[in-house]
């Protein structure tokens, strides 16, 4: 078993404009992109239940040219609102980290 | 078409480059200089107060070199979203410190202001006249919001650049706008391929956003020719591969392959990206696919209401245990004494009291997967806030010294609660700003909502 953190070159999340956040899962090669996406280890559904968000508002893409899976989810805090603790999102990403990937 | 050149001095101007990276993109004769001046990242207090994000002294020195580069090769310099926020008072600051590096400088050019801030009336029109739709997700918006709001800018696209350009302006400051605009609009006057200009515009945006191991904020430059463009960084120890400049399409976007435009929306879902040696990649197939009529965003900021902030550190575990409990008792309590202090004058509604604990959700709040779990010591940021700013600061003065001792049931006596690491532990943050608006406007008439200005210097 390996995290998903040490299987990716870089899992970040940040703001898409104030009302959105975007989750970046990116990696190095071809083989641990597939591995992960093949091992259903990250997926919508898996997202929403670790998130706790509406699976109806998750965003989810493979996008192969980057060996990149991207989420975006509203935010649950408008940015610098009141009860926002992230201005810039950044800090967001982090229960992915250490998720298991299987194999 | 051939080919445009265009450079990009860094990600955002204020952040720096490297002066031999610049140096390295003049020496190569480009079409256009270009550098996007701010974003909403960082939150609405830009917008609601006018104040830029970056420092005077750090904006002066990458102006200034941006400036004589422009001088040297005569073609337009473009600077977008001045002032962070692009209201009217950042492109004022803007002008200034490039009035001010022209006289210091000796250079004279013809400078065309563009500014973007809405007229609150002409928006009231819009929405009365259903021109004004919401973007996923949009606060409510009514004309008293638009009313409230203390300043609201519109996102221009590249066709009041172009206006300017075509005016005789040297060097174009602008209000808020598409960061990508900036870098698209000599491209598209000289008709490049529509899909090229934009997505080499979308990387350029960045600076070096899109290497391999960005080492610093620093320039960049692509070649936009009839099918392709070419993108390389000036640091040769900086690089570019197929990879990373694929994977810029993911950075701040909610979808990595529809980037939506004022004036409609590239698309990089079908994009061959390869490596033309180990630092430039070309990037084929990108495609631009315009909308029928121009919208533009439109973000305002309205006053939220003057802060304070106390911060302090608990490592007792009885108070940590019960923490909830012991803040919304001490809030009740808290209640009584503002009744004593103002007569009445400030009641329950008049001001908030919000709590985060740090090492516990004080990250994610409701998102936080691990929320039950604490560790032996926690911190803890009290926010208060109210609409003025004399009241919050006496309600923090009392309220800090309040939390302090306020009892827990465990303990018979006086307790101390809270660890302050700072005296006085209330600190006054001022006005602070919320962000109210995420909608379009389709305009009847687009060239009415950019104010256009031209000046001759020096």
């Amino acid at each position: 078993m390996a995290t998903l953190g040490e299987m990716a070159r870089l899992i970040r999340s940040k703001n898409a404009g104030p009302y959105m956040l975007t989750f970046d899962v990116m990696f190095e090669d071809e083989a641990s992109y597939r591995r992960v996406i093949d091992a259903g280890v990250l997926t919508k559904a898996v997202f929403a239940k670790l998130y706790q968000v509406d699976e109806g508002e998750v965003i989810f893409f493979h996008h192969d040219a980057a060996k990149a899976i991207k989420i975006s989810i509203p935010r649950p805090y408008v940015q610098c609102d009141l009860d926002d603790g992230d201005a810039y999102g950044g800090q967001q990403h982090a229960p992915l980290v250490e998720l298991q990937v299987p194999g | 078409m051939g080919e445009v050149r265009v450079l990009s001095a860094s990600g955002q101007i204020g952040s720096g480059f490297m002066e031999s990276s610049f140096a390295k993109g003049i020496s190569l004769k480009p079409d256009v200089i270009a550098c996007d001046g701010g974003s909403s990242d960082a939150g609405p207090y830009h917008l609601g107060t006018g104040e830029p994000h970056f420092s005077r002294e750090g904006t002066k020195r990458d102006l200034k070199l941006m400036l004589q580069g422009r001088d040297t090769l005569k073609v337009p310099l473009i600077v977008g979203s001045c002032g962070m926020a692009g209201g009217d008072a950042g492109v004022a600051w803007m002008r200034d410190i490039a009035l001010e590096i022209a006289r210091e400088e000796g250079l004279s050019f013809n400078l065309g202001l563009v500014r973007s801030e809405q007229d609150k009336g002409f928006l009231k029109q819009e929405l009365r006249e259903g021109r004004i739709t919401p973007l996923n997700p949009a606060p409510e918006i009514s004309e008293a919001i638009i009313e409230r709001s203390s300043h609201i800018v519109a996102m221009m696209g590249h066709e009041p650049i172009v206006q300017a350009i075509e005016a005789g302006a040297d060097v174009i400051l602008t209000g808020r706008a598409s960061d990508t605009a900036l870098f698209a609009a000599v491209p598209l006057m000289r008709n490049a391929d529509p899909g090229s200009a934009w997505h080499a515009a979308k990387i350029l945006e960045c600076g070096t956003a899109s290497t391999v191991q960005r080492k610093r904020p620093d320039s960049i430059f692509a070649w936009v020719r009839d099918d392709h463009f070419d993108i390389e960084p000036l640091d040769p120890e900086a690089r570019c591969t197929p990879q990373s400049v694929a994977s810029h399409s993911l950075y701040e976007n909610a979808d990595p392959f529809l980037i939506t435009e004022p004036g409609g929306t590239l698309d990089t879902s079908g994009c061959e990206y390869e490596a033309l040696n180990d630092r430039a990649v070309r990037v084929t197939r990108s495609r631009f696919l315009p909308s029928e009529r121009p919208t533009f965003k439109l973000e305002g900021a309205e006053l939220a209401g003057y802060q304070a902030a106390i911060m302090a550190g608990i490592r007792e575990p009885y108070i940590i245990r019960q923490i909830d409990s012991w803040f919304a008792g001490m809030c009740e309590r808290f209640a009584a004494r503002v009744q004593e202090m103002f007569q009445g004058r400030v009641g329950p509604d008049d001001y908030s009291i919000r709590m985060r604990v740090y090492g516990r959700d004080g990250v994610m709040g409701k998102l936080e997967p691990l929320a039950g779990q604490v560790g032996h010591e926690v911190g803890v940021l009290f926010t208060i806030i109210s609409p003025e700013r004399s009241v919050t600061m006496a309600l923090a003065k009392t309220f800090a010294h309040f939390a302090l001792h306020y009892p827990i049931p465990e303990w018979r006596g006086l307790i101390s609660g809270l660890a302050f690491p700072m005296t006085p532990a209330e600190t006054d943050r001022g006005p602070v700003y919320r962000f109210n608006l995420n909608h379009i406007v389709a305009p009847r008439e687009p060239r009415a909502m950019f104010r256009h200005e031209y000046m001759e210097v020096g």
